[in-house]
């Protein structure tokens, strides 16, 4: 039995996505910038799937750009805007390195936190001025699962740099916050069909109306000149497909996921000792149960997690797959010895009650092993008796 | 038994595994990630990660990657540094084995419950009744039983070194048969956090700052000028400024105090004494007869060690151990144990 509780780094594919992709992963294979029958059908398909993203998104079809990812989306807002408008971007300090990574890159300025992983909004009022092309603030944190105050950011950002543009990453937000609602102070808006029972490989980018930018690729001139290659077809009809069911479902889903969240969150806090949890509970996402564990490294923690069937992260990993330390829990001030024992538990729209379980019954035992193994610490100078040869 | 093998990305550690598994052994694969710079020796890079990971799945066994750079850093990197600040020539290999592989991962391989540690190592251990012991490769050529020296009882006995007994030829012809892509791949080179390309100096120079001194002879006489005085080793001949006269000469003092370097010809270099510190031993202390090797392919020589003074007696005087370098004591092909050289 596998128990996934990683849906921040993916989730699975709704049924409803895989069934509208299928068609076009066969018969439906025309380019949708061709002007035949065979391209106008798919067209045809794209911007109905427009339709529905601008509609989950708060915008309007047009404002829509269909991209290779989040990541994708992120770095043309951020690089897209500055290109324009020139001066330095601005971000918080607990975004995604999709944002971070272009923000730094642009020689731009990072904001910190406070300890629940909001944004400091008096550091953020310091880091303003004309100068500045885009301010990013994520709509939800995606180690820790904090809500960002988008209402307020806009505010501020409105009055002090008024010629900044504000973006948000709302990759972590789609499948938990009406986005259409959250985003609508911001001018951009990035999201990933992965993290909501999506495809792989897609995303998409809100580009409010008398917002200019630079693209990323050139070429042929696709998406109105701001994203050039071949529409990824079935992905960008299967984002659509999953974003109208995460929509359909979501109230429900924030319910019934939200009470296994404080089931799987209070379980292990009262069955293992010395476990706080990161953030503030109810400034966090309903999919979201992350710990700090005292003593515990994450990595040997993960292994014998993934032994006994649980899929879980600690931070986010980086390429190698190996775990860097937690620039989000640096940022909200979390020492880099307590973050060396974070472990990330993210629910989503598949969790059961089944999941929660078998999660109650494994960490609590998988930590207690580790803790007792690591106080055996002379072990080494006894040699164990032969048993082998060679 | 349920073993984890530490692969590197190389050929050796996927023979290894590949070599577990025919054994019967429950096999698990990791690959340490050590080093974030800059690197281009093949090892530890996120390139060899990804060779590791493949061989791993080719091999269908679970592969994880554990983040130790920190320890690399405090371990290995800064050591080695502060060696050569002080004139001095490390061996960060074998300080690697010591705190990583030998401490920090075979610690990681205990509390996950895992029984043994396998390295792509060309050494051998085994149990002769009443002890572990460590005993040189079966290729000759390349024996690495010297950068394992620091190993006791309590790391031997729960350590597996699958390629020991083969020919470094065989290791590679059984990777092409399994079909692994590293089959083919080189042997890794030097210090894999100082990049073939940039070079020793550059590393180190971004680390501490070069020394320019002055070269003299045994008189005191100036006789040259090297760019960085922590880059010279006991006995180095070439770069010191010095080439032509009648015959060559050597480093034989390093002292970066006083920016100078000493030479003198080959005759000044031969000493018949190395004295060790930090010694450890294989299975306890010894003394008298063995075979002394002072580098990673030196060739063992006949010597007496002096337990009470610390100090190893060559029959035949030779070059100088450079002091940093590790002087490892053998009876046979078994290693006793060793030091580094003060």
């Amino acid at each position: 039995m596998v128990t996934y509780l990683d849906h921040a780094a993916t989730t699975p594919m709704r049924p409803e996505c895989t069934e509208a992709m299928l068609p076009f992963l066969g018969q439906r294979w025309g380019n949708p910038s061709g002007g035949h029958a065979l391209a106008r059908a798919t067209r045809q398909a794209v911007e109905e799937a427009r339709e529905v993203v601008a509609e989950s998104l708060g915008g309007e079809p047009r404002e829509v750009v269909f991209t290779g990812s989040g990541t994708e989306a992120d770095n043309m807002a951020v690089t897209g805007l500055t290109a324009v408008r020139g001066g330095r971007p601005v971000c918080t300090a607990v975004e995604h390195h999709a944002v971070l990574n272009p923000t730094l890159a642009l020689g731009g300025r990072v904001v910190g936190v406070h300890p629940d992983g909001t944004v400091d909004l008096d550091a953020l009022d310091a880091a303003l001025d004309d100068e500045v092309s885009v301010v990013s603030v994520m709509a939800v944190n995606n180690e820790v699962g904090t809500i960002q105050p988008l209402d307020r950011v806009a505010e501020l950002v409105r009055r002090r740099a008024p010629a900044a543009a504000l973006h948000t990453d709302a990759v972590q937000a789609f499948p938990w916050l009406d986005v259409a609602t959250v985003a609508r102070p911001a001018d951009l808006v990035a999201v990933s069909a992965h993290k909501f029972g999506g495809p792989q490989g897609v995303g998409a980018l809100l580009v409010r109306e008398g917002t200019a930018l630079e693209p990323l690729l050139r070429g042929g001139g696709q998406e109105r000149d701001r994203r050039s290659g071949t529409h990824n077809v079935a992905g960008i009809v299967g984002m659509a497909a999953a974003m109208r069911a995460t929509v359909a479902q979501r109230a429900a889903t924030v319910e019934r996921v939200g009470r296994l969240r404080e089931r799987l969150a209070d379980g292990l806090l009262s069955a293992i000792p010395d476990c706080t949890e990161s953030g503030t509970r109810s400034t966090k996402v309903a999919g979201s149960c992350s710990l700090l564990l005292e003593g515990i490294e994450s990595e040997a923690l993960l292994v014998l997690l993934d032994r006994e069937g649980i899929c879980a992260t600690a931070a986010s990993s980086c390429a190698s797959g190996a775990l860097e330390p937690s620039h989000v829990l640096a940022a909200m001030g979390v020492s880099r010895r307590l973050a060396a024992g974070s472990l990330r538990l993210s629910l989503g729209w598949t969790t059961t009650d089944a999941d929660v379980d078998h999660a109650l019954r494994a960490i609590p035992t998988a930590v207690a092993q580790l803790r007792e193994r690591s106080a055996t610490g002379t072990w080494l100078t006894a040699a164990p008796a032969p048993r082998r040869t060679a | 038994m349920n073993v984890l093998v530490a692969m590197s990305g190389g050929v050796d550690s996927s023979v290894a595994a590949a070599l577990l598994l025919e054994a019967g052994h429950d096999v698990t694969g990791c690959t340490m990630k050590l080093w974030g710079g800059a690197s281009d020796t093949g090892c530890c890079s996120v390139a060899d990660v990804d060779d590791a990971r493949r061989v791993a799945q080719q091999l269908g066994i679970d592969h994880f990657v554990f983040s130790f750079a920190d320890d690399f850093e405090a371990s290995v990197v800064a050591p080695y540094v502060a060696e050569h600040a002080a004139g001095r020539t490390p061996n960060p290999c074998v300080e690697c084995n010591r705190s990583l592989k030998f401490d920090r991962l075979l610690r990681r391989a205990h509390v996950l419950g895992f029984d043994a540690l396998a390295t792509g190592h060309h050494a051998r251990v085994d149990h002769d009744g009443a002890a572990w012991r460590l005993r040189r490769g079966r290729d000759a050529a390349k024996d690495q039983s010297y950068v394992l020296h620091m190993l006791g009882q309590g790391q031997l006995g729960r350590t597996l070194l699958p390629v020991g007994h083969l020919a470094k030829a065989e290791v590679r012809r059984r990777a092409t048969a399994l079909g692994l892509r590293t089959a083919g791949k080189p042997d890794s080179q030097d210090v894999c956090f100082v990049t073939a390309a940039a070079g020793r100096a550059s590393f180190l120079g971004e680390r501490l700052g070069l020394t320019p001194g002055r070269v003299v002879d045994r008189t005191g006489a100036k006789v040259g000028r090297v760019a960085a005085v922590e880059l010279v080793t006991i006995g180095q001949r070439r770069g010191l400024g010095v080439a032509g006269g009648d015959r060559p000469r050597y480093a034989v003092d390093v002292d970066v105090a006083s920016a100078t370097v000493t030479v003198g010809d080959a005759g000044d270099l031969l000493s018949r004494e190395v004295s060790l510190a930090a010694m450890s031993w294989v299975d306890g202390p010894t003394a008298g007869d063995v075979l002394a090797q002072c580098s990673a392919h030196g060739t063992p020589r006949p010597a007496a060690y002096d337990a009470g003074r610390g100090v190893v007696r060559f029959e035949q005087p030779a070059a100088r151990v450079a002091p940093g370098q590790s002087v490892v004591l053998y009876r046979g092909d078994v290693v006793l144990g060793g030091g580094t050289a003060a």
